[in-house]
C-alpha cells in the first residue's frame, strides 16, 4: 500500500505569468517532492503542459492530483501510464577529451546511444543524449572515466501513445467506489 | 463599452455585485481608488489595522454568506491583512481583498512601499492575481466574485498597480468570464447516495458530525430531517457549531480536544460516522487511529480533496452537502424497514445526563462557564457569538448553547487570536439590527483593541466580555499541566485597565465582580448605542475540561472532578 512508485503527471495550466510558481509552491506547502519538471507551450498557444515526476505511494498522488485540481489555473491532470506512454528526457553532457583516444572512445559511446556531439574543442566534447532517464543515466555512468565538467538536464516530459490526448475539458478525480 | 478609469470601473464593478460596505484603510498606492469611493455610495469602514479590515470582511462574510470586502494599499498595507486571509482560508470564508500595487514600471525594483502580496499569499487565497491593465477590471472582478462564493468558499485577492488605477480603457461589464479550470463539482454521485442510504439504515449506532460546511452550504435543515427521522445524534466541529440547535435532544455539542464529554465518549462507541462538511482536522479528531475506531466513515465533501486527505473514509461523496443530504433523506424515506434505535437514543440521554455540568459553583469567584450560561440566558436566539482564541473560545464553544447558524463566529482552523473583536464588527455591519457579542480572553483582546476606534467612529456597537484571567490562559494551562507550572511569559499581570481603556475610546467600560452584576451589565449593553467592555475577573488557575492531551485518542480525555 505504502510503496513508492514514480508517477509521471502531465498538467495542462493556463499559460500565464506566476502559474509555475503557483504548481511548484503548492508541491512545497504540502510537502510533495517533485523529481522534475518540465514545462512548455502547447499546440493551444494559451495553454501550457507541465511535466512533473513525483516519486510516492499510491496515497500521495491522489493527493497531489486532487490539490492540482484545485488550483484555478490549472485546466486538466492527467497520470500518464509508464506502460503506454513515450517518456523522453535529453542531457548534454560536458565531457573531458584529452586526446585522440578519449575522443574516440567518447564518440563511439555517442553513436552506440544514438546520441550527437554538438560541440566540439580542443579538449572538451559536448555530448546530446535523448531518451527515458535509465538511458541517460547509463550514459552519464559510462563517460564519467573521462571525467564529466557540467551536465544539464531537461526533466522528463511525455505524452500518452495512441489518439489519447489530455485536453482542456475539465473533469475531477473519479470518486473512488 | 463605457470609457472609465481603472478606478471608476473597480468601483461600478463593486456596486454591480451588491457591494454596500468595504472595510480598509487608505494609503499611496490606493489613493485613485479612494478618491472615486469618496462619492460612491458605497459605505467605507476606516479600520484603524488591515489585519483588522481583514477579520472584518470576515465576520461580515460568515454571518451574511455574502463576501466581505476588504481593502489595503500596497506594501505593509498589504502584508498586515495576510494573517487575516490566512484565517479566513483556513475557515473556507468568501473574503475578497484588494491592494494597491506600486505603478507597473516599478514592480520588481523593490519600489518604496512595494510587496510581492501576489507570491506572499499564493498559499493561503483560493485565487489571487495581479490586474495588469485597466480593461481587465470587470472580468477580474466577476471571476473573485465567482470563485469566492462557489464551492468551497475562500479568500481571493486582487492586486491592482496605481497606474492601473488611473489608467481610462474602454470597460465591458457585460462580457462573461470563462474559466476552463474551475468547475466546482456539486450534484452528489447517484451510487454514492444508495451507498450511503444503506449504511444508515444498517447501522446501530449512526452519528453525525457536522463540520462547517453545513453552516457554510446552508444544509442545517436537510441535516436535522435526517438526524430526526434516522434518530442519529448530532455531533459538531467547532466549525460547525449552531449547525443544528444545541437544545435539540440529538445535539451533542463540540467534539474534540475540548469537546463535551458526552460527544466524545459516544463517538468511540458508534459504528457509523456520517460526516458532513469536515476535513478531520488534529484538534477535533485528536489521534486519528483512536477516532470512532469501530465506525465506517462516510464522508460527503464539496472539495475533493478532503476526501482521503487526513482520513481513510469507506463511502466519499464529493458534492455539496445541502443536495447529498436531502438526496440521503429522500432514499432513506423510500425505504419502509425503519431500524429500531431506541437503545441508542437512550444512552445518548443517559451520557448527557450523567455528563452534564453540575453547577456546584461555591461562590468564591466566578466561573466563566456561569458567566456564558448567563449572557445566553440574557441574549435573543439569533444573537451572534464571536469568540477569540484560546480559553475563552473553549468555554463559549462548550457552554454558549448556539441556536441558529451563522452565530457562533471563531477562528477554528488558524486560531488567530485578535479575531473575535473585528470579526464582531464586521458582523455587526451585516446585521446592524442583532446584538453582537465577542466572548474575549484579555491576551486575545489586547491584540486588536485598537479598532474600538473603528466602533466609536463608525458607530457599530458591540460588546466586549473579557473573562480576564490575566493570563495568556490556554498557554497557562498547557504550562500548569504539562510544563510543572513553570508559567513561562504567560502572565499579563492586570495590564492594562480595560475599564479606562475603553473609555479611552469613547466607548464605556465596566468591570463586575458576581454573576448577578455581570447579568445587570449586559442587559444594560445590550440597550447602549456605543460599545460595551465588560471586564470580568476570574481565577488565573482555571482549565478548560474536558481535555484530550495531545497525541491521545478521543477516549482518554480528562474531565472536570468537580
Amino acid at each position: 500500500m505504502s510503496t513508492k512508485q514514480i508517477y509521471i503527471i502531465g498538467v495542462l495550466v493556463e499559460h500565464k505569468p506566476g502559474v509555475l510558481y503557483e504548481v511548484a509552491n503548492m508541491f512545497r506547502r504540502r510537502a510533495f517532492n517533485i523529481e522534475s519538471l518540465s514545462v512548455g507551450v502547447t499546440e493551444q498557444k494559451d495553454l501550457a503542459r507541465i511535466t512533473i515526476t513525483v516519486s510516492g505511494d499510491q496515497r500521495t498522488i491522489e493527493q497531489v492530483i486532487k490539490q492540482l485540481n484545485k488550483l484555478i489555473n490549472v485546466v486538466k491532470v492527467s497520470i500518464l501510464n509508464p506502460k503506454n506512454t513515450v517518456v523522453r528526457e535529453m542531457a548534454l553532457i560536458k565531457v573531458h577529451a584529452i586526446d585522440a583516444k578519449a575522443r574516440s572512445d567518447i564518440i563511439q559511446y555517442v553513436n552506440v546511444f544514438r546520441g550527437h556531439i554538438v560541440d566540439v574543442s580542443s579538449n572538451s566534447l559536448i555530448v546530446e543524449v535523448t531518451g527515458d532517464s535509465d538511458k541517460i543515466d547509463a550514459f552519464i555512468e559510462l563517460v564519467t572515466s573521462f571525467g564529466i565538467m557540467e551536465v544539464a538536464r531537461t526533466g522528463i516530459t511525455a505524452l500518452s501513445r495512441g489518439v489519447k490526448v489530455i485536453k482542456n475539458n475539465h473533469e475531477s478525480v473519479k470518486e473512488a467506489t | 463599452m463605457v470609457e472609465l478609469s481603472g478606478a471608476q470601473a473597480l468601483v461600478e464593478s463593486l456596486k454591480r455585485e451588491k457591494v454596500k460596505e468595504i472595510f480598509g484603510i487608505p494609503g499611496g498606492s490606493v489613493l485613485p481608488l479612494y478618491d472615486v469611493l469618496y462619492n460612491s455610495g458605497i459605505r467605507h469602514i476606516l479600520a484603524h489595522h488591515e489585519q483588522c479590515a481583514a477579520h472584518m470582511a470576515d465576520g461580515f462574510a460568515r454571518v451574511s454568506g455574502f463576501p466581505g470586502i476588504c481593502m489595503a494599499t500596497s506594501g505593509p498595507g498589504a502584508t498586515n491583512i495576510v494573517t487575516g486571509i490566512a484565517t479566513a482560508y483556513m475557515d473556507s470564508s468568501p473574503i475578497i481583498a484588494f491592494t494597491g500595487q506600486v505603478v507597473r514600471a516599478m514592480i520588481g525594483k523593490d519600489a518604496f512601499q512595494e510587496a510581492d502580496i501576489i507570491g506572499i499569499t499564493t498559499p493561503i487565497t483560493k485565487y489571487n492575481v495581479q490586474i495588469k491593465n485597466a480593461s481587465e477590471i470587470p472580468m477580474t472582478v466577476k471571476t473573485a466574485f465567482h470563485i469566492a462564493l462557489t464551492g468551497r468558499p475562500g479568500p481571493v485577492l486582487v492586486d491592482i498597480p496605481k497606474d492601473v488605477q488611473t489608467e481610462s480603457a474602454e470597460m465591458d461589464f457585460s462580457a462573461p468570464f470563462e474559466l476552463r479550470g474551475y468547475k466546482p463539482k456539486t450534484d452528489p454521485h447517484p451510487i454514492q447516495i444508495r451507498k450511503a442510504a444503506e449504511l444508515l439504515l444498517q447501522a446501530e449506532r449512526p452519528i453525525m458530525l457536522a463540520g462547517g460546511g453545513i453552516i457554510i452550504s446552508n444544509s442545517s435543515h436537510e441535516a436535522l430531517n435526517l438526524a430526526e427521522f434516522l434518530l442519529m445524534p448530532v455531533a459538531t466541529s467547532l466549525m460547525g457549531k449552531g449547525s443544528i440547535p444545541e437544545t435539540h435532544p440529538l445535539s451533542l455539542g463540540m467534539v474534540g480536544m475540548h469537546g463535551k464529554a458526552e460527544a466524545n465518549k459516544l463517538m468511540t462507541e458508534s459504528d457509523l460516522l456520517l460526516a458532513v462538511g469536515f476535513r478531520f482536522s488534529d484538534r477535533t479528531t485528536c489521534r486519528l487511529d483512536q477516532f470512532c475506531p469501530d465506525a465506517k466513515i462516510i464522508h460527503i465533501d464539496i472539495d475533493s480533496a478532503e476526501i482521503g486527505k487526513n482520513a481513510k473514509v469507506d463511502l466519499p461523496i464529493v458534492a455539496d452537502a445541502k443536495k447529498a443530504l436531502a438526496q440521503i433523506y429522500e432514499q432513506i424515506v423510500q425505504k419502509t424497514i425503519k431500524k429500531e434505535r431506541s437503545n441508542w437514543f437512550e444512552r445518548i440521554q443517559l451520557l448527557k445526563t450523567q455528563f452534564q455540568n453540575k453547577n456546584n459553583n461555591n461562590g468564591a469567584r466566578i466561573k466563566p462557564r456561569d458567566i456564558v450560561v448567563e449572557l445566553r440566558r440574557s441574549l435573543p436566539n439569533k444573537a451572534i457569538v464571536t469568540t477569540e482564541v484560546g480559553q475563552n473560545q473553549m468555554w463559549a464553544a462548550l457552554h454558549f448553547q448556539t441556536l441558529e447558524p451563522r452565530t457562533f463566529i471563531t477562528s477554528g482552523g488558524l486560531g488567530t487570536m485578535g479575531f473575535g473583536f473585528p470579526a464582531a464588527l464586521g458582523a455587526k455591519v451585516a446585521k446592524p439590527d442583532v446584538p453582537v457579542i465577542d466572548i474575549a480572553g484579555d491576551g486575545s483582546f489586547i491584540m486588536t483593541e485598537q479598532d474600538l476606534a473603528t466602533s466609536t467612529l463608525e458607530r457599530i456597537p458591540i460588546i466586549v466580555i473579557i473573562l480576564n484571567n490575566s493570563m495568556l490562559g490556554m498557554v497557562a494551562q498547557w504550562q500548569r499541566l504539562f510544563y510543572g507550572k513553570r508559567y513561562s511569559a504567560s502572565e499579563l499581570k492586570n495590564v492594562p485597565n480595560f475599564v479606562k481603556l475603553a473609555e479611552a475610546y469613547g466607548a464605556q467600560g465596566v468591570r463586575v465582580e458576581s454573576c448577578k452584576d455581570f447579568s445587570n451589565a449586559i442587559r444594560k449593553a445590550l440597550r447602549s448605542d456605543i460599545t460595551t467592555v465588560i471586564d470580568i475577573p476570574i481565577s488565573p488557575e482555571e482549565d478548560v475540561l474536558p481535555m484530550v492531551p495531545a497525541g491521545m485518542g478521543l477516549g482518554d480525555m480528562m474531565v472536570d472532578s468537580e
